[in-house]
């Protein structure tokens, strides 16, 4: 991202190098205060030693690391083994981000293609119409999706209603309600840049290979997709990052038993019962994790690119 | 499939309608095997739409279409042996020059090495072997052009169609692309259906051609045959320059008529059938069938006076009006026979016209 904004242009003249300089402070300034300082006192903080009330006292430690990583026994004195509380609340995360990214594919990417392929006048439309429910705060629509969902709730009547279960299909508090949840925050997320990769799309190309005998699945599959897998690939990364640290989901429709890292995280900075340390040290393991995923499809890119 | 008939295509009533809007009236015409046809019309008068359907990405809306004695209308693009080079090329981007021009092979079912070897060999009929690993982006649009037709070429289609393949070229390489794709069709025999709006990239290629507009065809012949004895006002006037005069018919008499145009100049011409006595219709004189004298000759001749001479290279182009009567183009070759022909401004001369220089037209 810094490095969009600094490399403007390979000017061999040195005449705009002061105006430069000023031109680009605001972004260097932004990206300062909203992206690095952030993440600099974080990684400040996960290296400071806990305070039982919530806060740090100011005194190097590893300690938060090794609460998440080593299992000391009961009494904290036994020589580290692999703790794997953590470790299983970060697998079931990205298991549960994956199923949710694949779900928001699935149904993503066949809206995404509908949509780009309407008349131009009619595309905005159906883009203003995916955007709505973001108009509504998260939460409420994360309420209103437990709703939705609950046992007593308008799809379990209906089912019931016409016979097709006679009792009542338990949704909430199962994994399958978190990415039912994250995939309906995130789907536009999806859609978004794959329609403008479809959009985007030059269908002489469909045309050039069904005229070259490819059946239309064959078309689908080496002509259309790898031609707007860019925009597949921006629409993964915008729902699976932001669903990784999700809470708001997890928290509401997963219940207790199907807890995520962004709840890890949460808990930690809440009441009294917080460890800001803990709390900070988890958001770098998570902050890095995300930082090797996006390096690995950055580089996938860049070799498909050559 | 067995070939029943000799016609490569056949297109038969052919009608296609987008809502209210006719854009193919009625079009039936017949394509030989190993035949260059053209398609040529200004832009929305069906050609293209023509050609479409014949590729299968446009159905027809009554008629059918035949290839090889065969209906072929109902079936997918996919389906017709039958392969498109694209105006704008419509490479696959992803993929290197090899692999665009194996594709339609291995779509057919060949192995990947297979197409490979075929995909090789007709890069090299197009020249273009050096270029087999580079992607479609890192070549010139000449070298994409090729691309597309060994493309198209590779699957060995009973029909290529062309739409407009030529026009984003620059000139000197459209001339010399020209005479390579009438050369590679010989060599092929291949039926080339080309399409085009540029009437003489159409007369310089094609052994017949359809001119077309308003969704119809307005005549069909090779190329001295459109250009020297056009049907009607729509073809004189399309392909290439031409003088259009309105004339009336004063009468017909063992196969020639008698005409006078507006001044009280008289002329004869050849009769058409269907232009009777009486009749007011146009007639085309072509500029380069006309030369100019100091003193009438024995042929048709007419008075007129000199208002400008144009220099264009090979042509010096004479613009005369006649007395009372409508102006005039007379074209003579920039030779020392040609410019003997050519006078000062403001002189008065006579415009004589060769054998079959002037023509009755229908409207």
């Amino acid at each position: 991202m810094a490095g969009g904004a600094a490399t403007g242009g390979s000017s061999t003249s040195d005449t705009y190098a002061e105006a430069r300089t000023w031109l680009l402070l605001p972004a260097w300034v932004t990206l300062g205060i909203l992206v690095l300082a952030p993440v600099a006192i974080m990684l400040v903080y996960s290296f400071l030693t806990k305070e039982f009330r919530g806060g740090v006292i100011w005194e190097f430690s590893l300690g938060a690391y090794d609460q998440f990583f080593c299992s000391r026994g009961l009494f904290g004195d036994e020589p580290c083994s692999i703790e794997w509380t953590y470790i299983q609340i970060f697998w079931r995360s990205i298991w549960q981000a994956g199923a949710a990214t694949l779900l928001s594919l699935v149904i993503g990417f066949p809206t995404a293609y509908f949509i780009a392929t309407r008349p131009p006048r009619q595309r905005t439309l159906w883009v203003f119409l995916v955007t709505i429910p973001y108009w509504v705060n998260l939460l409420i629509r994360t309420v209103s999706m437990k709703f939705l969902l609950r046992d007593e709730g308008p799809l379990n009547d209906f089912l019931t209603g016409i016979g097709l279960l006679n009792e009542p299909l338990a949704i909430v508090n199962t994994n399958f309600a978190v990415q039912l949840g994250l995939f309906y925050s995130y789907l536009p997320f999806m859609v978004l840049p794959i329609y403008a990769a479809v959009e985007r799309y030059n269908f002489a190309l469909s045309e050039a290979a069904s005229d070259l005998y490819a059946p239309r699945w064959t078309v689908l599959r080496r002509i259309l997709l790898p031609s707007v897998k860019p925009g597949i690939v921006a629409g993964c990364i915008l729902v699976f990052v932001p669903s990784l640290g999700s809470f708001l989901a997890p928290d509401l429709l997963g219940g207790a038993r199907n807890f995520m890292i962004g709840s890890l995280i949460e808990e930690q900075f809440k009441g009294n019962a917080g460890n800001w340390p803990f709390g900070a040290a988890a958001s770098m393991i998570l902050l890095t994790m995300v930082l090797i995923i996006l390096l690995i499809f950055a580089r996938q890119q860049a070799k498909a690119e050559s | 499939m067995t070939s029943k008939t000799n016609d490569a295509i056949e297109v038969r009533n052919a009608v296609k309608r987008y809502g209210d809007f006719t854009a193919l009236k009625k079009v039936s015409l017949t394509i030989s095997d190993n035949e260059f046809f053209t398609l040529l019309g200004p832009s929305g008068c069906g050609k293209t739409t023509l050609l479409r359907m014949i590729a299968g990405f446009e159905d027809v809306t009554e008629g059918g279409i035949f290839l090889f004695g065969e209906e072929i209308e109902g079936l997918p693009p996919h389906k017709r042996p039958i392969n498109t080079v694209f105006q704008n090329y419509a490479l696959f981007p992803h993929m290197n020059v090899l692999d665009n021009v194996g594709f339609g092979l291995e779509m057919l079912g060949k192995s990947k090495s297979e197409a490979r070897a075929r995909a090789g060999e007709v890069l090299e009929m197009v020249q273009l072997t050096q270029f087999s690993a580079r992607k479609p982006s890192q070549l010139s649009g000449g070298q994409q052009q090729r691309v597309a037709l060994a493309r198209a070429l590779a699957p060995r289609p009973k029909v290529l169609l062309l739409d407009e393949p030529l026009s984003a070229l620059d000139l000197k390489l459209r001339k010399a692309m020209q005479i390579e794709l009438k050369h590679l069709q010989k060599e092929t025999g291949i039926t080339f259906i080309f399409v085009t709006h540029d009437q003489e990239e159409a007369l310089t290629m094609s052994d017949r051609v359809a001119v077309m507009s308003a969704g119809e065809v307005q005549q069909l012949g090779d190329a001295r045959e459109i250009y020297e004895r056009p049907r009607n006002m729509f073809v004189a006037d399309f392909i290439g320059e031409t003088n259009l005069i309105e004339v009336t018919v004063d009468r017909i008499d063992a196969g020639r008529a008698a005409c006078h145009l507006g001044g009280g100049h008289r002329l004869t011409c050849d009769a058409v059938d269907g232009i009777g006595a009486g009749a007011s219709v146009h007639m085309s004189l072509r500029p380069e069938r006309l030369f100019l004298s100091s003193a009438p000759t024995e042929g048709e001749s007419l008075k007129a006076r000199v208002r400008e001479n144009i220099f264009i290279g090979t042509d010096i182009s004479t613009i005369l009006d006649l007395d009372d009567g409508p102006e005039f183009r007379v074209r003579a070759s920039n030779s020392s026979r040609g410019t003997s022909r050519v006078f000062e401004p403001g002189t008065e001369v006579f415009v004589n016209m060769e054998q079959g220089a002037a023509r009755l037209l229908m409207d």
